[in-house]
């Protein structure tokens, strides 16, 4: 009987031993595994304007370049920005708190902003061929890369680019189409394990 | 001092592009060599610490010249 007696005190040791021990060396071990593993960011693109196709590969890029592991999910008109031939075009219509600005002449013609009204915006023709011209002059002046550079880039840096198959199959495009560098055209199942895994994730 | 092993001039290139060259520069040197970046993006002063601390790497000096930012970073 003394031994069972024994044996239970000694655990009951034993616990206490380990739940101080623990306490002690848990925090750091935390830290040093939290240290040595690479993070990673999951983007889902959703949108294929020359305006919304800036954030997926401005922050795809940069996180790579910290030695983030990325994966970007293209759907929908995101798929788009995955084509050999990158031909985004901005719409100021719908777009109403976007500034029209002039990226030539004075200082003070380039800071004057322009009332567009959207019957204009609607209505005349190739005004967003205007408006895609002037933003493209305001960012390169502005020393900002283009989305072809920016695209070559991640790419450069390994960022993984997955196509979504049932957008493929909808809007009718050729896997050809796309550049060489989409290998993966898949569903949502496929990716959201990916998406599930990552610190970051972000729906653009 | 190290010396400096490779300069880079990122001026009037905007977010993020001084950080991906920088990032491209450091690739190209050994580790305890120094690249020495020069900005004129205001946003790269606080991005390169940033960034040095993500990557590990050692921000030896950050100053404001008269030809912009300069940034010497030593590699891990």
């Amino acid at each position: 009987m003394s031994t069972i007696a024994e044996n239970i005190q000694g655990n009951a040791q034993l616990d206490a031993w380990l739940d101080h021990k623990l306490d002690e060396l848990l925090p750091k071990k935390l830290v040093d595994i939290d240290a040595s593993r690479q993070p990673s960011m999951s983007i889902i693109a959703t949108k294929g304007t020359l305006d919304w196709a800036y954030p997926p590969f401005i922050l795809a890029s940069t996180a790579a370049a910290l030695g983030w592991q990325v994966d970007i999910f293209f759907t929908f008109y995101g798929l788009l920005l995955l084509k050999k031939d990158i031909d985004a075009e901005v719409s100021p219509l719908g777009n109403p708190a976007m500034p029209m600005k002039m990226p030539f002449g004075p200082k003070w013609f380039q800071d004057f902003e322009w009332p567009m009204p959207n019957l204009l915006m609607a209505g005349v023709p190739g005004f967003e061929k205007v408006a895609t011209g002037l933003m493209k002059k305001t960012f390169r002046s502005k020393g900002v890369a283009s989305i072809e550079e920016l695209r070559g880039l991640c790419l450069e840096a390994d960022v993984n680019m997955i196509a979504c198959q049932m957008t493929v199959d909808v809007f009718g495009f050729q896997p050809g189409e796309f550049i060489d560098e989409v290998t993966d055209f898949v569903g949502a199942t496929t990716f959201l394990p990916v998406a599930k895994k990552s610190d970051v994730c972000l729906f653009i | 001092m190290t010396a400096i092993a490779q300069k880079l001039d990122a001026r009037g290139l905007n977010c993020p592009l001084p950080i991906l060259k920088t990032r491209k520069a450091i690739n190209q040197i050994n580790s305890g060599e120094i690249v020495e970046v020069t900005s004129s993006d205001p946003g790269s002063v606080k991005d390169m610490v940033s960034f040095c601390e993500q990557t590990g790497n050692h921000l030896v000096s950050s100053n404001e010249a008269d030809n912009g930012f300069v940034f010497l970073i030593e590699k891990a």
